[in-house]
C-alpha cells in the first residue's frame, strides 16, 4: 500500500492531460456559438453585441435553403438505400459459410479504406457518360456506397451479439423465416440498426468531396459551405454552423434515447 | 442413415441460396458504384499501353516530393493523435459514469460536425487577428501574432482535430477489455501503478493502438478539404495534386496514374500495419 503513495499524482496529471485534450476538441465549436449572435457586420471575436442577423440572413436566402433541403434529400435517400441494401447485405456476410465470404467482407468495408478523391474522380468520370452529373439522387447513390460498411460494421456487430437460439425457438413453433427476422431478430438489433441509421444519414450530410464532384452547380449545404469559406468569411456560415451542430445534438440525444447502448456501440465497436 | 444427411444438405443450400440473395443487391452496388469506376480509373493510367503516366510522376521532382511531404504529414498527424490519444482514452477507461458521459459527449460531438464548421471555426480561432493570437498578446507571451493559418501549423491543428476520435475510439475500446483484476494483482504483488501500466496495461493496449494509428495514417494520406481550406496553398497534399489535373489540366490518364500510387500506398500501409497487428495481438495473447 506505501508503494500507492505515488497514484494520485499520475491520476491528476492524467486527468489534466484528458482534460486539456477534450476542451481542445470542443474549441471550435464552443467558438461558434457567439459569432453566430454577433451584431458585426464581419468576423470579429468576441462579438460586440447580440443579433439574430445571420440567423435571418440564413432563413432568407434561397440559395442557403435550397442546399439545406437537397443536402436532407441526399442524407435520407442515402440512408434508405444503406439500410435497405446493407442490412441483409450484413445478414449474408455473418452467417453465410462460403468460402469467398471474407473477399466479400473486404470488399464492402473497402469504399472507407480507398481515398475518397479517388473514388470521387472515378465517379466523376463515369457519372459524367451518363449524365448524371447535377443530379441530387447520383449523389445520394455515390453517399450511399460510403454509408454502407458503417451499416455493415455497425449491425454486424450487433447480429453477432445475437443469441441464434431465440430464431430456432421460434421456428420451432412453426414462425416462417420471414417472421422470424422480423418480429424477433430485427427489433433486437434495434440499438445497432438506429445507431447505423443515424451514422449514414450524417456521413452524407456532412460529405464534401464526392458531392464537388457530383453535384454540378445543384449545390449541397457542405459544398455551399465551402464555397462561402473560400469567397468570404461572413458570419452567415457560423449561423449555419449552430443549425447543424444542433441538428446533430439533437440526432444524438434521439439515438441514445431510442436505441439503449448507441453510444458505446459506436465507440467501441 | 443417409437421408438426414441429405436433407440437411439441401437445408444448407437452400440456407446459402436466401442469404446470397439478401447480399447481392448491395454487392451489385458495390461492384456498379464502388469496384467498377475505381478500376476504370486505374485502368486509364496504363491506356497508351505503357508506363509513361508513371514515369512522367517518378521523373518529375515536384510529385515525387508532394508524395513524400503527404507522407512526411500522415505520420506526423498519428503520432500527435497517438500522443494525445492515449491520456484521453485511458482516462475514459477509468472514470466513472458521470465523468465517462462527458467525456463521450466531448469526444462524439466535434466527431459528428461537419468538417467544414470546425474548419471555419478554427479560421476564427488561429487567424493573425484570431482568439489564440489575441489571447496570448493579452497574456504577454508574444508581442507579434504568431502565423498559425494558411501554413503547416494550422494545417496540423486541423487534421489533428478531425481525426483524433478515430485514435481515441479503438484505444479506448482495448482498454476496456483488459481485465481490471491484471493490473490490480501486480499492484497486490508489489508494482508501482506506474510499473502496472507499462508491463500490463499498455501491452495490452497495443492491438487498439496499431489499429488507431492505421486508421488515422491511411485517412489522413487522402485528405483534401483541411489542407486545401487552411493550408493556404503552402501545404500540398497528393488528393490535391489529382484534383488539380482532372479539374484544371483535364488530364485523366495522369491523375489516374497519381490515383493508383495513392491507392497502392495506402492499401499497403494498411495491410502492414493489420499484420504488424495480429503479430501484436498474438504476443500479448
Amino acid at each position: 500500500m506505501r508503494r500507492r503513495s505515488g497514484f494520485p499524482l499520475g491520476r491528476i496529471l492524467l486527468g489534466l492531460a484528458a482534460g486539456l485534450v477534450l476542451i481542445f476538441l470542443m474549441l471550435p465549436i464552443l467558438v461558434v456559438f457567439p459569432i453566430s449572435f454577433s451584431s458585426a457586420s464581419y468576423l470579429q471575436f468576441p462579438p460586440p453585441g447580440f443579433s439574430w442577423q445571420w440567423y435571418g440572413r440564413y432563413l432568407d436566402d434561397p440559395s442557403w435553403i435550397d442546399a439545406t433541403v437537397r443536402s436532407v434529400k441526399v442524407a435520407a435517400l442515402c440512408t434508405a438505400i444503406a439500410m435497405g441494401l446493407g442490412v441483409p447485405l450484413t445478414f449474408f456476410l455473418v452467417r453465410s459459410r462460403l468460402p469467398g465470404i471474407r473477399a466479400l467482407d473486404r470488399l464492402s468495408a473497402a469504399p472507407i479504406i480507398v481515398p475518397t478523391i479517388v473514388l470521387s474522380i472515378a465517379l466523376y468520370g463515369v457519372f459524367s457518360d451518363l449524365q448524371l452529373i447535377g443530379e441530387w439522387y447520383g449523389v445520394a447513390v455515390a453517399h450511399s456506397v460510403l454509408a454502407l460498411p458503417f451499416v455493415v460494421i455497425l449491425v454486424g456487430a450487433g447480429l453477432r451479439g445475437f443469441d441464434q437460439a431465440q430464431e430456432q425457438a421460434a421456428a420451432g413453433l412453426g414462425a416462417s423465416w420471414p417472421a422470424i427476422i422480423w418480429r424477433v431478430t430485427l427489433p433486437q438489433l434495434r440499438p445497432s440498426l438506429i445507431s447505423a441509421a443515424f451514422l449514414a444519414f450524417i456521413s452524407s450530410f456532412d460529405e464534401l468531396v464526392i458531392a464537388m464532384f457530383l453535384s454540378g452547380s445543384e449545390m449541397t449545404l457542405p459544398k455551399k459551405m465551402f464555397d462561402n469559406i473560400m469567397m468570404e468569411i461572413d458570419p452567415t456560415i457560423a449561423a449555419v454552423s449552430v443549425l447543424q451542430i444542433l441538428l446533430v445534438g439533437l440526432c444524438l440525444g434521439l439515438a441514445s434515447l431510442f436505441g439503449r447502448g448507441v453510444l458505446t456501440t459506436t465507440v467501441t465497436r | 442413415m443417409s437421408s438426414p444427411g441429405a436433407s440437411r444438405r439441401a437445408f444448407g443450400r437452400r440456407r446459402e441460396l436466401a442469404l446470397l440473395a439478401l447480399g447481392l443487391p448491395a454487392l451489385l452496388l458495390l461492384g456498379a458504384v464502388f469496384a467498377w469506376p475505381v478500376l476504370r480509373l486505374l485502368s486509364l493510367s496504363v491506356e497508351g499501353g505503357d508506363l509513361a503516366q508513371f514515369e512522367k510522376a517518378a521523373l518529375d521532382g515536384l510529385y515525387v516530393s508532394v508524395l513524400a511531404d503527404s507522407l512526411k504529414v500522415a505520420a506526423v498527424v498519428t503520432a500527435i493523435c497517438l500522443a494525445l490519444a492515449y491520456p484521453v482514452a485511458l482516462w475514459l477507461s477509468r472514470a466513472g459514469r458521470v465523468g465517462a458521459a462527458i467525456g463521450l459527449f466531448a469526444l462524439l460531438l466535434p466527431f459528428w460536425t461537419s468538417v467544414l464548421v470546425r474548419t471555419y471555426a478554427w479560421l476564427v480561432l488561429l487567424g493573425r487577428n484570431g482568439v489564440v493570437n489575441r489571447a496570448l498578446r493579452d497574456w504577454g507571451l508574444i508581442e507579434a501574432p504568431l502565423p498559425l493559418l494558411h501554413n503547416m501549423a494550422g494545417v496540423l491543428v486541423g487534421m489533428v482535430h478531425v481525426l483524433l476520435p478515430y485514435m481515441v475510439f479503438p484505444i479506448y475500446a482495448a482498454l476496456l477489455r483488459v481485465d481490471p483484476d491484471l493490473p490490480r494483482a501486480a499492484e497486490g504483488l508489489g508494482a508501482s501503478s506506474w510499473r502496472a501500466f507499462r508491463r500490463i496495461t499498455f501491452p495490452l493496449s497495443l492491438a487498439g493502438v496499431s489499429a488507431g494509428c492505421a486508421l488515422v495514417f491511411v485517412l489522413s494520406l487522402g485528405f483534401f478539404i483541411t489542407p486545401a481550406l487552411l493550408g493556404g496553398g503552402r501545404v500540398i497534399m497528393i488528393s490535391m495534386l489529382i484534383e488539380q489535373q482532372v479539374r484544371e489540366f483535364l488530364d485523366w490518364p495522369f491523375a489516374a496514374a497519381l490515383s493508383t500510387v495513392l491507392l497502392i500506398v495506402t492499401l499497403a500501409i494498411y495491410g502492414l500495419i493489420g499484420r504488424l497487428t495480429r503479430g501484436g495481438r498474438l504476443e500479448t495473447a
